[in-house]
């Protein structure tokens, strides 16, 4: 019996794949095995000693510890329901405007929308607190103009207030995003089927909800899971717009200042890399579970249409 | 990566450095320093005058940025090309360089003689038997009013709480002016300015800082946590929206004259003095009744030290004692004004307000922030909770007795008074 023809062994996938896989491998998966890694280390007598869960321990453990990380926590999911609530329905909004036929200079207006997303963060910070600057800001003025002056406070110096005005600043930055997205959506569906859902006498408010909707639903599960991951990665609006002590009392404070003044220290306090990268750890965590569970449970389910 | 890159630039450009010093027969020192704006000052002033006095020593101010300054420096020294004097933060940043050995000890140097204990005690080592920076300058914390505004309404300068009080209130009734600028956004600005300047009239300067860090004193104590209710006090005087009012806010506030009174640092004086286009003066923060000695918070800031690893230590040495003495100390001082001498000896300077603050050390004690030395190493850190807390108080969120009691549990959490 002759022995089956061997297959050559096709180098060329290899070759090919090669560059991606390193670079992602050097920037990607290297760092985050070692931030998992210094999680599980301590700094004793100048040197790095191995010691377990120790540092997870004192995370969840230690008051001090503790108290930060589950207000940072609570504050990061508040930071994501405001996204989910205001960001999204907007955005979806106006996606839907844009791609009216009878809508006037939409190109325009989706620029004009689209433009903070690409502003740095630094940018939009400063332009904000100066924006609602009870001293210089334009906010008390403009709400003086239509006899609303009474409800101005200093937003961003309110405990009860300022995580969300900071919140809806960022929601300002990035609606541009899912309007993009679901635009693009809205834009594929045929138009074959939106005659068809003509001819059997669906129009207006009710397509959009009976047929357009349906057919973006996958789009808006994209988009929340990339808000999600988003937000709880944020870091630089509240640092821009309230350092890294994320005032008042902690109230802005969400995982990304709380991972940055353990990591990098702060003023007086020395940086502890250890806890820093233990806190990394959980976000990574809680990021990847997040994304789970949308995979699993929420992406399979979704209907997709074949056209 | 960043660093490792830092490094090897740092190292290319030492060597090419040290090329240039083989040829020449001087001896060149070299200066590391985050102190960029003042490079105008060493370059036309400082530098010229020890060169002049000391024929073949070469001296290069060599600063980094601020916020670069610590990882730059700790890149060159563990590379081995960091300069041969090394400015100084206070506390622990540098006395950490001293234990890993990057720091001389320079106890024995000639001029250390010239410096009070509480000047030193910010370079060296906890028992206070080693020191490794020459002090070089501190910053002063007091008041700085619009002269113009308490000569049109009539208010002399307070010396007393009561008058204090009496000044915000007559201020405030008049309308013109907001008594007081000072926001809370930062935070810093309400425990720098706030807790830390009134503070030592309560807790006796020296005495109290002391005795906490033996533990002997609590923050809970009534002296600690008086300066609170003080602050809870401030309140109503600040300008509308002062919570979200940021440091840069404060500063414009009074510069522009819509302020009254301006809780300060010596530090302002330099930019205050180029902005403000009315007449201003200084009072330390007033005590609770006439005659009571006054306590002030005279901080120190900056100092310089000898990298171990220099090789040319001897003429570094000639070069710190220089900075150690009175000679140093007037130049700096009047080139800066704000930043005070910390030498004994007297240091004339022209510029007015600077005079009155530095007037302070002759009939006042002076002491340290409280929070800087050995209190701050811990987790939660004692003087990023103390921007938090005083914050808290005046924002009226926190009360001054349970802010103090905060203070004092993250304290005890991790300080054992004594070990």
């Amino acid at each position: 019996m002759a022995a089956a023809p061997k297959r050559p062994f096709r180098w060329h996938i290899g070759v090919f794949l090669a560059p991606a896989l390193l670079v992602y491998t050097a920037i990607m998966i290297l760092p985050l095995a070692g931030t998992l890694q210094l999680s599980l280390f301590r700094n004793i007598d100048q040197s790095q000693v191995f010691v377990g869960l120790e540092n997870f321990r004192t995370l969840f453990g230690d008051p001090n510890w503790s108290v930060n990380f589950w207000n940072a926590l609570r504050n990061n999911v508040w930071f994501f329901i405001i996204h989910m609530l205001v960001q999204n329905p907007i955005g979806v909004l106006l996606a839907a405007l844009l791609s009216s036929p009878k809508l006037r200079f939409a190109a325009f207006y989706r620029t004009a929308i689209f433009v903070p997303t690409i502003l740095s963060f630094v940018i939009v910070g400063f332009a904000w607190k100066l924006i609602l600057s009870p001293l210089w800001g334009v906010a008390p003025n403009l709400l003086d103009l239509i006899g609303l002056k009474s409800l101005f406070t200093p937003w961003l110096g309110k405990e009860e207030y300022a995580l969300t005005t900071l919140s809806l600043i960022s929601v300002w930055q990035f609606v541009g995003i899912p309007m993009m997205l679901i635009y693009a959506a809205l834009l594929s569906i045929p138009e074959e089927v939106i005659e068809a859902a003509e001819c059997d006498g669906i129009t207006g408010m009710s397509q959009f909800w009976k047929i357009k909707l349906p057919l973006i639903l996958p789009s808006i599960g994209i988009i929340s899971i990339l808000t999600f991951v988003g937000n709880f990665n944020a870091f630089d609006l509240i640092y821009t717009a309230q350092g890294a002590l994320a005032g008042p009392n902690y109230s802005t404070d969400i995982l990304g200042t709380f991972l940055y003044r353990a990591f990098f220290g702060f003023q007086l306090q020395v940086g502890d890399p250890n806890m820093g990268a233990a806190i990394a750890t959980m976000m990574f965590l809680i990021i990847l579970g997040g994304v789970c569970v949308y995979l699993f449970l929420v992406q399979t389910r979704l209907r997709r249409y074949q056209f | 990566m960043t660093t490792k890159l830092l490094t090897a630039l740092l190292l290319g450009t030492s060597i090419l450095g040290s090329a240039g010093v083989a040829c020449a027969q001087d001896v060149t020192l070299n200066i590391e320093s985050w102190r960029g704006d003042d490079l105008a000052i060493w370059k036309d002033k400082l530098i010229p005058a020890f060169e002049s006095r000391n024929p073949g020593i070469k001296v290069v101010f060599a600063p980094s940025a601020p916020t670069e300054y610590d990882a730059a420096l700790g890149a060159k020294l563990a590379a081995g090309s960091a300069g041969d004097l090394i400015t100084c933060r206070p506390f622990d940043k540098s006395l950490e360089l001293y234990k890993k050995g990057n720091l001389a000890d320079l106890s024995a140097l000639p001029g250390m003689e010239n410096f009070s204990d509480v000047a030193k005690a910010a370079w060296q080592t906890d028992d206070g038997k080693a020191s490794f920076c020459v002090p070089m300058a501190s910053v002063i914390h007091g008041f700085i009013y619009n002269k113009d505004a308490f000569d049109k309404l009539g208010i002399k300068v307070p010396e007393t709480r009561d008058e204090f009080f009496a000044a915000l209130d007559k201020i405030k009734a008049d309308g013109t002016y907001i008594p007081m600028a000072m926001g809370t956004k930062d935070l810093w600005e309400a425990a720098t300015m706030g807790y830390q300047n009134i503070g030592p009239n309560y807790w006796k300067g020296e005495e109290g800082r002391l005795a906490l860090i033996k533990g002997e004193q609590k923050l809970t104590d009534p002296q600690w946590v008086e300066p609170f209710k003080e602050l809870a006090r401030w309140k109503p005087y600040l300008g509308d929206g002062f919570e979200a009012q940021t440091y840069p806010d404060s500063q414009n506030l009074f510069t522009l004259g819509r302020a009254a009174i301006y809780p300060a640092g010596s530090w302002e004086i330099g930019l205050f003095n180029t902005q403000a286009q009315f007449k201003m003066g200084a009072f330390p923060p007033p005590v609770e009744k006439a005659g009571d000695t006054c306590y002030i918070s005279d901080h120190t800031d900056i100092g310089m030290g000898l990298n171990a690893a220099s090789k040319n230590a001897d003429a570094a040495k000639t070069f710190l004692s220089w900075v150690a003495s009175p000679d140093f100390a007037t130049i700096y001082a009047n080139a800066l004004p704000g930043f005070f001498s910390l030498n004994n000896t007297p240091v004339k300077m022209e510029d007015p307000l600077a005079q009155e603050f530095v007037s302070w050390r002759g009939k006042c004690k002076s002491t340290i922030r409280s929070t800087y030395q050995i209190l701050s190493r811990g987790t939660p850190n004692l003087e990023n909770e103390t921007w938090v807390e005083s914050a808290n108080v005046i924002n009226g969120t926190d009360t001054p007795e349970a802010a103090a009691k905060k203070l004092q549990d993250g304290l005890d959490s991790w300080y054992r008074a004594g070990k």
